[in-house]
């Protein structure tokens, strides 16, 4: 349909539009189609799983009923906010202070630093497993809620994008706090924490995103039952009950309800962030 | 508390090593801000050493030792790699990986790419399609697997019925080692192509319009417009996606293997992250397997080299 696109006078040929609506509409279909089947597939019977039909002919909640009810599901979601909720207001903290630090304050070492900070970027997860798994052991850290959280609170993504904010913003404010007698934690605290809000809140969906969907870690870090988190449980309910698909899928519905759900109130926020990300 | 030189207002020109810190009284401006910037750093510093640059060291150290059971480490040399050189399945999966990759980075590029044009142009809708585009990226890759496995099951899968329904074969998508290494690519496309599409987007956005309206008054058509504008200008773009998606092929995508293939059938779909992975926490060859991880690290830096190299960094300035 490309071909149909007719540039002279910055008009476009109607059939050129309608190609390229068709092809995105297409598009968006191939998209979310298979996660529309795996919600419909959760409100089918056994007997209808598999049928083939996206509108469910045996319309049923059973399946939601046997997951909550025949698997510590409520234990695993749980888990699953828990860890995820303090590991974001943790790393935001964190995140949002060094960078102040990075931006803002002037300190012998304040380059070489942040270029330290920058080469952790280049160290990807799977990467340190194996040693992390061995240095969480040293610290006593397997098999504990701890052990779950700390570890993936650090990373340098998010030091690096509010470090880039903060050099955006005006400094007149700050300055003003410094000449009425202001210590840099009030600074920070009262006026630097306040303006950073828009982003704040984009890395936090984001973190939490993250961290509700992280699977190897949690899976190297535990063994004990009652730290199961929600992806942890999906995977060994999917090897438990191999082709109950319908109660397989009411499972892997209610792990991916609470991200979709994020995703569509926060959609602008996650967009933004992901945005950000790939631009310096 | 105590005074404060508010009038002092040279920059830190890094002077001689920091005094040891006198009585808080006579703290200047300057000391104090260092023992602030030092405060605010600490808790992401101290994380950050103990939980991704020691380990990264670690990652190297452990290739040399025999780690056995709990906690009893020999020396071993470099006798992990040596293994390594001859254990035919490592280079198994290090084909399995190199197929993935070669495949998924140009696939998932042009893909993106194209969804990035596609919903750049203001047509009925397209609010609504970016969502969609988007939706599976939030989805877990476990959620993703178990989801996929269902869809491509032999017998009962959706995939086969709509086949079937169109008159052609279905075909053991799971079961062929050949054609399961190409539903993980496939499924991985699916899953990423909303979020490269946004990045390309956020890149296409930043391209001013007024080349393209030039463009326009030039009579290009749309494929010159693309090779001379959006292409040149999309560069540090295009650099970014093909890095970080180089980077995630080489040692992601662990989450889906789990679920979908198990690495099977016939190792087919063994990624060489997956093999390690089995190796140090299937086995307890956490020695073995860092060599191995340390290998792969190796790769991974030199093609993101390479790809810096071809993209001379992703600068505009080409001098064709």
């Amino acid at each position: 349909m490309a071909s149909e696109v007719n540039a002279v006078g910055g008009r476009r040929l109607f059939s050129g539009r309608v190609g390229l609506t068709a092809l995105a509409a297409f598009a968006a279909v191939i998209s979310i189609l298979p996660v529309l089947w795996m919600v419909s597939a959760a409100f089918k019977t056994r007997s209808t799983v598999t049928d083939g039909n996206l509108i469910p002919t045996e319309f049923t909640i059973q399946n939601f009923v046997y997951v909550f009810t025949e698997v510590p599901f409520v234990r695993y979601l749980w888990n699953s906010f828990f860890i995820s909720a303090v590991i974001t207001i943790a790393a935001l903290l964190f995140h949002s202070m060094a960078a102040y630090a990075l931006a803002r304050l002037r300190f012998p070492g304040r380059e070489k630093i942040f270029m330290a900070i920058f080469s952790t970027l280049l160290v990807t997860a799977p990467v340190v497993l194996i040693p992390l798994f061995i240095v969480a052991r040293e610290l006593g850290l397997l098999d504990s809620y701890a052990g779950l959280i700390i570890p993936a609170i650090f990373n340098a993504f998010g030091i690096f994008l509010l470090r880039q904010f903060y050099l955006g913003l005006p400094k007149e404010l700050e300055e003003a706090a410094v000449l009425d007698g202001c210590g840099h934690w009030r600074v920070y605290w009262n006026i630097v924490l306040p303006m950073s809000r828009p982003i704040l809140s984009a890395l936090a969906v984001f973190f939490f995103l993250a961290n509700w969907n992280a699977f190897v870690w949690p899976q190297v870090a535990t063994s004990d039952q009652s730290l199961t988190v929600v992806q942890l449980g999906i995977a060994s309910f999917q090897t438990q009950y191999l082709s109950n698909w319908n109660y397989i899928l009411a499972a892997a519905t209610v792990a991916a309800l609470p991200m979709l759900a994020l995703f569509f109130t926060f959609q602008r926020q996650i967009v933004d962030s992901i945005k950000t990300s790939g631009m310096k | 508390m105590s005074s404060v030189a508010a009038q002092d207002h040279r920059p830190a020109a890094a002077p001689a090593a920091p005094a040891p810190p006198p009585p808080r009284r006579g703290l200047g401006r300057k000391q104090r801000e260092w023992i602030a910037a030092g405060l605010f750093l600490a808790p992401d510093a101290i994380g950050l050493t103990l939980f991704v640059a020691i380990p990264m060291v670690l990652s190297i150290l452990l290739s040399f030792f025999q780690v056995s059971g709990f906690g009893s480490y020999e020396w071993i040399g470099l006798g992990n790699y040596e293994r390594m050189m001859n254990d035919p399945l490592f280079w198994d999966s290090m084909k399995v990986t190199g197929l993935y990759v070669v495949i998924l980075v140009p696939v998932l590029f042009c893909v993106s790419l194209g969804l990035g044009l596609l919903v750049k142009q203001k047509l009925p809708g397209m609010g609504a399609y970016r969502t969609a585009l988007f939706l599976p990226y939030v989805v877990s890759l476990v959620v993703v697997g178990v989801l996929w496995k269902f869809l491509l099951d032999e017998q009962v899968g959706a995939v086969n019925r709509a086949m079937r329904a169109i008159g052609l074969e279905g075909e053991s998508w799971l079961g062929d080692p050949t054609l399961a290494l190409g539903c993980v690519i496939a499924v991985m496309v699916w899953v990423m192509m909303g979020y490269y599409m946004i990045i390309f987007l956020a890149g296409l956005q930043e391209i001013p319009k007024e080349y393209y309206e030039a463009a326009k008054i030039d009579g290009a058509g749309p494929w010159t417009t693309f090779r001379t504008i959006t292409w040149p200008l999309l560069r540090p773009t295009s650099f970014f996606v093909l890095l970080m998606s180089t980077v995630a092929a080489i040692t992601g995508g662990l989450d889906l293997i789990f679920v979908l293939t198990n690495g099977g059938p016939a190792n087919g779909t063994s990624l060489a992250i997956f093999y390690i992975y089995q190796q140090a926490f299937g086995f307890g060859e956490y020695g073995y397997a860092s060599a191995m991880g340390s290998f792969l690290v190796l790769i991974m830096v030199l093609c993101s080299a390479v790809i810096f190299k071809l993209t001379r960094g992703g600068r505009f300035d080409d001098g064709e």
